[in-house]
């Protein structure tokens, strides 16, 4: 019997041996390029699109009117050239003539428009959830927003945007907005084939799918894989050397990376991958030529709820931020190269000619435990406090748990005071937060475009993102008064001013660190260009073995 | 039959003269209650006798004391940081390493242990509870509720597991308490339907006709006499039921639903290991090796019990 | 028997009436919604989506509708991967799920039974108690440890077969490995004390003073009862493969539908988290239902009247 089982487990052996060596000749095609976006893109579908996920494929598959250089500078996209007039209120787009959708039709003005129009139509199935992108357009929020809205406009040629022929798009916007040729670059502004009049869903599966971009979309199976192609009508098309783009869905970072050791993606990490953080390390430490680690345009800080006491009392909270030791955190939990922040706006945004965070340093305030010591004193005073009650530190899953642990352990240590770190489930979690039901919360807010403006406008008084429960006139007049001008110097220096109020005056918020984008590339992955918010663009690597 | 009950009423009304009648004393209904306890002696006599269920039970024994002792003894404690020190090797300072925050290792396992073996007992002390009282009174009650009553654990018990387990934790926040009463929600169905299985082949049987001829109430019956004889496939079922609340615990721990950091279970521990146990082996070698050790030695007990529960399989 | 399975069907669907009402109402006691997301939709706009997909009504109201639709085996569109259906969802992704599943059922059936039959016969000889030491090892490690080992070791260091994915059929090998160790050490123990059993009794012996060989014995006479209990194991492993196939599956990166269940419940995807339940608790029960019916088929001792099985 055992000389059975012998021959039987040799039989196999001998067996799987053969038919992996088969397998591995077959693989690694030339100009193909392999990642990995962990979850399956919620949707595809312009109007629908409002993640990260669905951006990455979005972007190999169209293109806006304008589009970024590997610098971040605006170059022209299906876009030839374009006017501004009226103080920046009015853009004429000329499109060119040669630009093509995936099935041979020619690219147009009425394209843009219908996709627009089709994006703000409070009738769309589902209504857009990302239609505010397109709110700078004039009437755009009043034709969106139907219900309960006395200023409803149900007529969409109201709407600010207009194609005067095949040729030309006039756009007329509300206020003028000096990033506006960013926003025909964002995914928001892609235009739409018309068939998706008749088709609803064209967007669900690979066969239906009609795009502009320089790839065209050739399977997609559902939670497992995706490739695009080549689109041969792309108008660009000598600058486009990939012949297809592979897309995995794996959701383990650790399957993720093993993948990438084994040789069946070329990239692994950020953005839409990760790289388990002691693993990164490792890769650190041995200077691992294949690792790139770059700054990104987000901040990672806590939320103090201002309402709330011991936390409305401005020592207080300095208390907590002063009591830390962001460079302990940063080289010792997460490990990933990320700066310590102390202030809120991150670097990599745009200034008036240079980067904003060099020009305005964020020097609010100093790490310091004997003044911390003293001001959580005063400020306990000033409450009728004898000392910190116990306080939660809530956070999601993931990292946060153990930054919010070491931080709690400082404050024990430095402060004497007792923390709760309680992780809650992702929705929970925001609920509460956006609800002020929490002490201490950890937050995160990435840039929306590259103008300080997507990180001091969310504390003004009410706002939609305001989830601190700051509430400062001079903070919401300084940011009106950058809204109403179109001059840069005038802009920074009101919105530098607000930060300060934020963070030098108020400690609202206690940032910790801006984020970085850490990623593994293979060797022969050349041309590929992470920008300012960390996102990929890889329409135009090419694969040099 | 309505005749033989005449008959007997009629004899009844006959002896009466000759016999006087006892007042009724619950307590000595009838005294044969040492047989059961002389079957439980045979089984543990059968246990003694089987060397790798008692080695099972007494590694299960030295599990035990060593989770309690050691987290109270280590110099360190669970929640610590020593950012300077992480994922130190095991060493004459830290026996076991340190993990990613250079936390003590030895304390945390441990602690861990303590944790899933806290979760396997009260988990299964449960089961035992509801599942007894629910499939005693299944089995020994009539059979429309009998049959309802069935059906109600049936469909708990098609509840998908995992939504139940997700949603409570959803709601009610990870920790303790919310994994104890995940498992606890449907993992007594299983008992109540074996104890149900038991009690209506016994319903039946002889000697509980006699008891209730004797006056006992239906109560009594299913407490005094079908209880303990299902005692058995009970205890082999509450045994093996433990590993299983330790498994489901760790598996709920990989989806992140498990007893939340600083504290630790075992389950907890490996799963947080997933990642960096490739460059530092002993986090994951070290609760996974416990974890290993408890589970073998509970399904080699639990095993021996069932052969010494189980006469006919006496070899 | 028409009648006695007729009987289960009926159970079947009054069941699932009652786990669909429960689970509506469970899903929607949890805090949150399908569009609470962290850089906030501005609230009019969220409105109008909740409008959409009929969230702005009473919850009461919300479940006739969602009843209405389940009527007419509609399960709606996911609120979170916009333009996809439920049904979709499930079709694609329980594909995969199934193949791994059902691959890993029949090993661990062939394996256990055949690992089993051996300890049986060499009773407190070597192979029993090696394989019965390898069984007790297989329930005492959890799923995810032997897949995490395996992926690492056949994966990435000697690169016999792929981490992840499943595009050629020695794929499926790994995940079928991680998938299989538990129910082919349970199996494996189930087999070996029936087994023994079935050995001692009395057909066994007149088979014996036949004059057969104890391996005829054991294939002709023992085999079909001493499958019986495994019959019984099947049932619900068979759901609890296929279903609870959720760590191995995100080990692997297998697209199946575990992963879509455990996202669903995150997402707050109402009609996804529905859908899915229902689709679970109808395997389970139909695994159920089978193995009943298989129960009957196998045991000669059952037979079937008047509605009620007698033993």
């Amino acid at each position: 019997m055992k000389k059975k089982l012998l021959v039987l487990v040799s039989l196999i052996l001998v067996f799987t041996g053969v038919l992996s060596a088969c397998g591995k000749s077959g693989s690694g095609s030339d100009q193909t390029f392999r990642m990995n976006l962990t979850t399956e893109p919620p949707s595809l579908d312009v109007a629908q699109a409002q993640d990260q996920t669905s951006f990455t494929v979005l972007s190999g598959l169209f293109e806006g009117l304008t589009r970024m250089d590997k610098d971040g500078n605006i170059i022209p996209g299906v876009a030839e050239k374009w006017d501004v007039a009226d103080g920046g209120k009015k853009y004429t787009f000329h499109l060119r003539s040669d630009a093509k959708w995936s099935n041979g039709d020619p690219v147009t003005a009425h394209d843009f428009e219908y996709s627009w129009k089709r994006t703000l139509d409070p009738k769309l199935n589902p209504p857009a959830p990302y239609a505010y992108q397109l709110y700078y357009i004039k009437n755009a929020q009043n034709y969106n927003i139907e219900a309960d809205n006395p200023n409803h406009i149900s007529d969409p040629a109201q709407v600010g945007v207009k194609a005067i022929d095949d040729a030309t798009l006039e756009v007329n916007l509300e206020n003028p907005t000096p990033y506006f040729l960013n926003i025909t670059a964002f995914f928001t502004s892609y235009p739409v084939h018309k068939s998706a009049q008749t088709n609803a869903n064209w967007a669900a599966e690979a066969k239906d799918y009609i795009s502009n971009g320089p790839f065209k979309l050739s399977t997609w199976k559902h939670g497992d894989s995706m490739e695009l192609v080549q689109n041969e009508n792309y108008w660009d098309k000598k600058d486009i050397h990939l012949t297809s783009v592979k897309f995995s869905m794996v959701k383990d970072a650790n399957t993720e990376l093993s993948m990438y050791k084994t040789g069946k993606l070329d990239w692994a990490g950020k953005p839409t991958g990760d790289i388990p953080t002691e693993q990164l390390a490792k890769f650190r430490e041995e200077k691992n030529p294949e690792l790139t680690i770059k700054p990104i345009a987000s901040t990672y800080y806590y939320n103090f709820n201002n309402e709330k006491k011991p936390f409305n009392n401005v020592k207080v909270r300095k208390a907590l931020s002063m009591a830390i030791n962001r460079q302990d955190i940063v080289d010792k939990v997460t490990k990933a190269g990320q700066t310590p922040a102390y202030g809120f706006v991150s670097g990599g945004i745009h200034g008036v000619s240079g980067e904003y965070r060099s020009e305005v340093k964020d020097d609010y305030f100093k790490e310091d435990v004997a003044e911390a010591k003293k001001l959580l004193a005063e400020g306990l005073q000033e409450e009728g406090m004898t000392s910190m009650p116990e306080f939660t530190l809530t956070f999601n899953e993931g990292l946060h748990k153990e930054v919010a642990e070491a931080i709690a352990n400082m404050w024990k240590e430095n402060l004497g005071i007792t923390a709760k770190t309680e992780v809650q489930e992702w929705k929970i979690f925001l609920k509460n937060r956006q609800s002020l039901n929490y002490d201490v919360a950890r937050a995160g807010w990435g840039a929306d475009y590259n103008d300080p403006m997507t990180f001091i406008d969310m504390f003004t008084t009410g706002g939609g993102n305001n989830d601190i429960g700051f509430k400062n006139a001079d903070y919401d007049a300084l940011v009106k008064e950058a809204y109403a001008t179109s001059d840069q110097q005038k802009r920074v220096d009101a919105m530098a001013k607000a930060e300060k109020i934020l963070i030098g005056d108020n400690q609202a918020i206690m940032p910790i660190y801006y984020y970085t984008s850490a990623q593994l590339v293979k060797p022969y992955v050349k041309n590929y260009v992470v920008d300012f918010g960390g996102n990929i663009d890889y329409t135009r690597i090419s694969i040099e073995k | 039959m309505s005749t033989q009950l005449k008959d007997i009423q009629h004899s009844e009304a006959n002896t009466q003269a000759l016999f006087e009648k006892l007042p009724q004393r619950h307590k000595e209904a009838e005294i044969i209650t040492a047989e059961s306890r002389s079957t439980f002696q045979e089984s543990w006599a059968r246990l003694r006798k089987n060397k790798y269920a008692m080695t099972g039970m007494y590694v299960l024994i030295i599990m035990i004391i060593l989770a309690i002792v050691c987290p109270m003894l280590s110099p360190y404690n669970t929640y610590t940081n020593d950012l300077d020190n992480t994922y130190a090797a095991p060493s004459a300072k830290h026996w076991f390493g340190t993990d990613n925050l250079g936390r003590d290792m030895f304390t945390r396992s441990w602690r861990g242990v303590q944790i899933s073996l806290i979760v396997g007992f009260t988990a299964a002390l449960i089961d035992l509870l509801i599942g007894v009282a629910y499939g005693g009174i299944m089995g020994f009650a009539g059979k429309r509720l009998g049959n309802a009553m069935n059906k109600f654990a049936e469909v708990l018990y098609a509840i998908p597991y995992m939504l139940v387990v997700i949603l409570l934790g959803v709601v009610m926040g990870s920790g303790l308490f919310t994994i104890i009463l995940a498992l606890s929600i449907t993992g007594w169905i299983t008992m109540s339907w074996i104890v149900r299985g038991q009690i209506l082949q016994l319903k039946n049987q002889e000697y509980v006709l006699a008891a209730q001829s004797m006056g006992a109430s239906g109560g009594r019956i299913l407490f005094r006499h079908l209880i303990p004889n299902t005692l058995g496939p009970i205890i082999v079922t509450v045994t093996l039921s433990v590993p299983s609340a330790i498994f489901t615990e760790a598996f709920l721990s990989f989806l992140g639903l498990g007893v939340q950091s600083p504290d630790a279970s075992l389950g907890s521990l490996i799963s947080s290991a997933m990642s960096s146990w490739t460059l530092y082996p002993w986090v994951m070698a070290i609760p996974a090796s416990l974890l290993c050790i408890t589970m073998i030695a509970f399904n080699i007990f639990g095993d021996g019990l069932q052969d010494a529960f189980d006469p006919k399989m006496k070899k | 028997m028409a009648r006695y399975l007729g009987g289960k069907f009926v159970n079947i669907i009054v069941s699932l009436l009652i786990l669909a009402t429960a689970t509506f109402f469970l899903m929607k006691a949890v805090p949150g919604d399908p569009f609470t997301q962290e850089k906030a939709i501005p609230p009019e706009i969220k409105a109008q989506i909740m409008a959409h997909y009929g969230l702005d009504k009473p919850v009461w109201h919300q479940y006739l509708i969602y009843m209405k639709n389940l009527f007419q085996f509609d399960l709606g569109e996911s609120m979170k991967s916009s333009n996809r259906t439920v049904t979709s969802i499930i079709a694609d992704s329980f594909g995969t799920s199934f193949k791994v599943g059902i691959i890993a059922i029949i090993v661990s059936v062939i394996i256990g039974v055949y690992l089993g039959m051996m300890a049986a016969l060499r009773h407190k000889k070597f192979i029993d108690n090696f394989f019965m030491f390898i069984a007790v090892l297989g329930i005492s490690i959890p799923s995810f440890v032997v897949g995490a080992m395996v992926q690492y070791f056949f994966g990435v260091k000697f690169q016999i077969f792929t981490v992840a994915g499943l595009e050629g059929p020695l794929d499926y090998v790994l995940p079928v490995v991680a998938l299989s160790t538990l129910p082919i050490a349970f199996i494996a123990r189930l087999t070996r004390s029936t087994m023994l059993e079935v050995l001692t009794s009395d057909y066994i012996r007149t088979a014996k003073a036949k004059g057969l060989t104890p391996h005829a014995i054991l294939w002709q006479h023992g085999l079909r009862n001493g499958i019986l209990p495994v019959v019984t194991y099947l049932g619900p492993m068979t759901a609890n493969v296929i279903t609870g196939s959720v760590v191995v599956e995100q080990i692997f990166g297998l697209p199946g539908l575990g992963a879509y269940f455990v996202e669903s419940i995150t997402n707050r995807d109402y009609t996804l988290i529905m859908g899915i339940t229902i689709f679970y608790a109808v395997i389970l029960m139909a695994a159920r239902f089978v193995t009943d019916v298989l129960y009957i088929i196998i045991d000669p001792r059952i037979k079937i009247s008047g509605g009620v099985v007698k033993k």
